[in-house]
């Protein structure tokens, strides 16, 4: 079969079993558009703006695992899409951006349109190439798959010059079964006896404590850790990125961790002897003061990533491989095994986390006469039963979402951890809604990240995506209000919007419906109607609390055990 | 802070050299020097990386390293018995009595004179980069016109290798 340039991508995408393209189309692209336009295989899904088009893919990625893929024109489009690749990059989400670039006589003459893309992605991509040669075009395309969705995943860019797609130059096409590259092999099984000796620890501790991260998630390992933890009775957090790899609602799950997790969670990791940490990477918003990030505790480290192990925090036991192999070997070792934590010993542990619970940390003013937004959050969680797929963007909205709602499954909360980019929520929900059509898929935003790419109601119309916008609308920036509240002595510098668009009105411009809530009794019924009209995007604008903020907090610099937790509690 | 030496076998291809540099760059950490060049197998470049760093920050070097999908191999020389070479060329002033100091000098050194003109030499020195050091400071600082060095080359010691 002799194909052109372009045909060889649409073929190759084929061939991937790839179902949605997210992408907006230009002049370095026509040729690749030309070929889609002559398939039906896969949908293109037409976005607003670029940067739009790898959050829906990367979010429809993150709750189907499998790759998300993006099209873009060369220059402004594939600069768009630089925020969406860096959002990826940042939390191991395996993509395929394909960018348009100039014809390769052209490429450095600074040609319209023209910008060095794998100059500019190379410290954001897992990998990327300039595809220079038609004839390496297909092999190319299957390393691009190979690469970003094996070991640590990310996002890999193929940059291809108009000429190589030129219609009228076509060649034979081979589309490789399987790739074998002689600079990339990554482990999968962990090695033995660093498993035996993590066991060894793990059994003869005093207060251990299972730490789980995006890893789990991303390495499908969440069964097993569950199986794991419950097995031994051990207590588990979960970071921002890992929630859902273990049951939330379970009675051993202590909540996340962190700057905004659970005063139990950060204590128990504090005072813990034996840290079992899962896919997880010390991420500073999770040490806090890494000088004093669980002081006398012996680290036991899984990841995929040897890069990751002893990054920031020695581990002593380091085990490279994928989190469900080393789990499930480990789980082996430990059913062969008779020894178990004496019941004295594993029941003070759990009395004393106990006591930290008993602090309620997560407690509010339920009384308040105006919407809090931790109110709204739990009625979602409630209306939806706790199984909607929830994305958020970046800010306080996100960390009522991460504290309120209990994800009991993987790959139901889809969020910017890493890069923390506002502006992923309504393109993540849309990429959502299009993988899982069936599922409640609700969008928790604040007006301002809401703004950042609230284009993508026009998208979320056109291939009727009914997602839930839930837009807590404190009327300003809460995040940087709520620090420069706390580090600031109240200076608010420019945390404010002085003008909001009405949202309602703009949700029905876009062919939406629109809803304002303002009372507190209206927050429930709302929701319900919202969920109710399955055909239709809800945007529900939710006028709460503009005091309020988020707790616990540890704040930048200050260790587990320094937490400031709401006033009323104390 | 001790000097490391990092030999790395990477793949061929463009942009191959930048992901290193930009690794060093974007992470903050020092590079010395670094050299590189095709191997007999033209598919495969060996670089050689001088830096300095702290073990923990050397391990996340190598660590870094070989997470670039680009590179094959590497190891860390300081680790290891291992020779080490680099190249210097040094235009010196050559005039009047100088001419036969400079000649001496040289030869101590085990230098080769490469280019003559009535008023200068070129010199040609390999070793160790302290025999180097050694050299220049051995000249009369106003003599030199201009060095030139290609940065430290090293290999492992015994009949074992950086290769495939």
């Amino acid at each position: 079969m002799e194909l052109s340039g372009g045909e060889i991508v649409v073929q190759s995408l084929i061939d991937e079993g790839v179902e949605f393209l997210f992408g907006y189309p230009g002049g370095a692209v026509l040729h690749l558009y030309d070929a889609i336009f002559h398939q039906d295989t896969f949908k293109h899904i037409l976005v607003r703006h670029e940067q739009a088009a790898v959050h829906s893919a990367d979010a429809y990625a993150r709750s189907t695992g499998k790759p998300g893929v993006v099209l873009v024109t060369s220059g402004p489009g594939a600069t768009n899409a630089v925020t969406g690749i860096a959002t990826a990059h940042l939390d191991s989400i395996p993509l395929v951006v394909i960018s348009g670039q100039v014809g390769t006589p052209v490429i450095g003459s600074d040609a319209f349109q023209e910008v060095d893309m794998v100059g500019i992605t190379r410290p954001c991509v897992k990998h990327n190439f300039l595809v220079k040669d038609i004839t390496k075009l297909a092999e190319i395309m299957k390393k691009a798959f190979h690469i970003a969705t094996t070991g640590r995943p990310g996002p890999v860019v193929v940059d291809i010059p108009k000429d190589i797609t030129d219609p009228f130059i076509k060649v034979p096409y081979n589309y490789p079964k399987s790739i074998d590259m002689r600079s990339y092999s990554p482990a999968v099984v962990g090695d033995s006896k660093q498993i035996k000796k993590a066991v060894d620890l793990l059994l003869t501790a005093k207060r251990p404590m299972i730490y789980a991260g995006g890893g789990v998630i991303l390495g499908e390992g969440s069964a097993e850790l569950t199986a794991f933890a419950q097995l031994l009775n051990y207590p588990v957090t979960n970071t921002l990125m890992g929630l859902g790899a273990y049951p939330a609602t379970d009675k051993q799950f202590v909540g996340m961790l962190g700057m905004h997790g659970t005063y139990e969670a950060n204590m128990a990791m504090h005072e813990s002897d034996v840290i079992l940490a899962v896919g997880v990477r010390f991420d500073d918003r999770v040490t806090g003061k890494l000088a004093e990030f669980c002081p006398n505790t012996t680290f036991i480290h899984i990841d995929i990533d040897p890069s990751s192990i002893s990054k920031t925090v020695r581990a002593h036991v380091g085990i490279v491989g994928e989190a469900r192999a080393v789990l499930t070997e480990m789980l082996g070792l430990v059913k062969a095994d008779n020894r178990r934590l004496d019941d004295d010993v594993l029941s003070a542990w759990w009395n004393q986390i106990n006591e930290w619970r008993a602090v309620e940390c997560l407690e509010y003013d339920r009384s308040s006469d105006i919407i809090k937004p931790q109110y709204v959050v739990e009625q979602l969680y409630e209306v939806t039963k706790g199984d909607a797929f929830v994305t958020s963007d970046v800010g306080q909205h996100q960390m009522f979402a991460s504290q309120y709602y209990h994800f009991d499954k993987p790959r139901r909360w889809i969020n910017s951890g890493g890069l923390g980019t506002m502006g992923f929520g309504l393109p993540a929900a849309i990429g959502v809604k299009l993988a899982h059509p069936e599922s409640d898929v609700a969008c928790i935003t604040g007006e301002a990240s809401i703004q950042m790419c609230i284009q993508e109601l026009a998208t979320a119309r056109q291939y009727r995506t009914p997602v839930k916008v839930i837009n807590l609308n404190n009327r300003y920036m809460g995040m940087v209000r709520q620090w420069q509240e706390f580090s600031y002595e109240c200076r608010y510098s420019e945390s404010y919007m002085d003008t909001i668009p009405d949202f309602v009105k703009l949700a029905e411009a876009y062919g939406h419906v629109g809803m304002r809530i303002e009372k507190v009794a209206d927050v429930r019924p709302a929701l319900e109607a919202a969920f109710a009209m399955k055909d239709q995007l809800v945007f529900m604008d939710f006028m709460t609390d503009r005091t309020e903020n988020v707790f616990p907090m540890i704040e930048a610099g200050k260790a587990h055990n320094d937490m400031k937790l709401r006033k009323e509690l104390k | 802070m001790r000097r490391h030496i990092i030999s790395v076998l990477i793949e061929n291809e463009s942009g191959a050299l930048s992901r290193v540099s930009g690794l060093f760059s974007a992470r903050g950490y020092n590079i010395e020097s670094l050299t590189v060049a095709p191997t007999e197998d033209c598919t495969l470049s060996r670089m050689t990386i001088v830096t300095r760093g702290s073990d923990h920050m050397i391990e996340q070097i190598t660590k870094q390293l070989n997470k670039l999908i680009d590179v094959v191999k590497l190891i860390d020389l300081a680790e290891i018995s291992h020779a080490e070479r680099e190249l210097m060329l040094v235009k010196v002033k050559a005039v009047d009595s100088y001419r036969e100091e400079l000649k001496r000098l040289s030869d101590i050194f085990r230098g080769k004179i490469i280019d003559v003109t009535t008023t200068s030499y070129m010199v040609e020195m390999t070793g160790p980069s302290d025999k180097l050091d050694a050299f220049v400071a051995s000249l009369d600082a106003d003599a030199i016109i201009e060095v030139l060095r290609s940065g430290p080359m090293g290999m492992s010691r015994g009949e074992t290798g950086l290769h495939l």
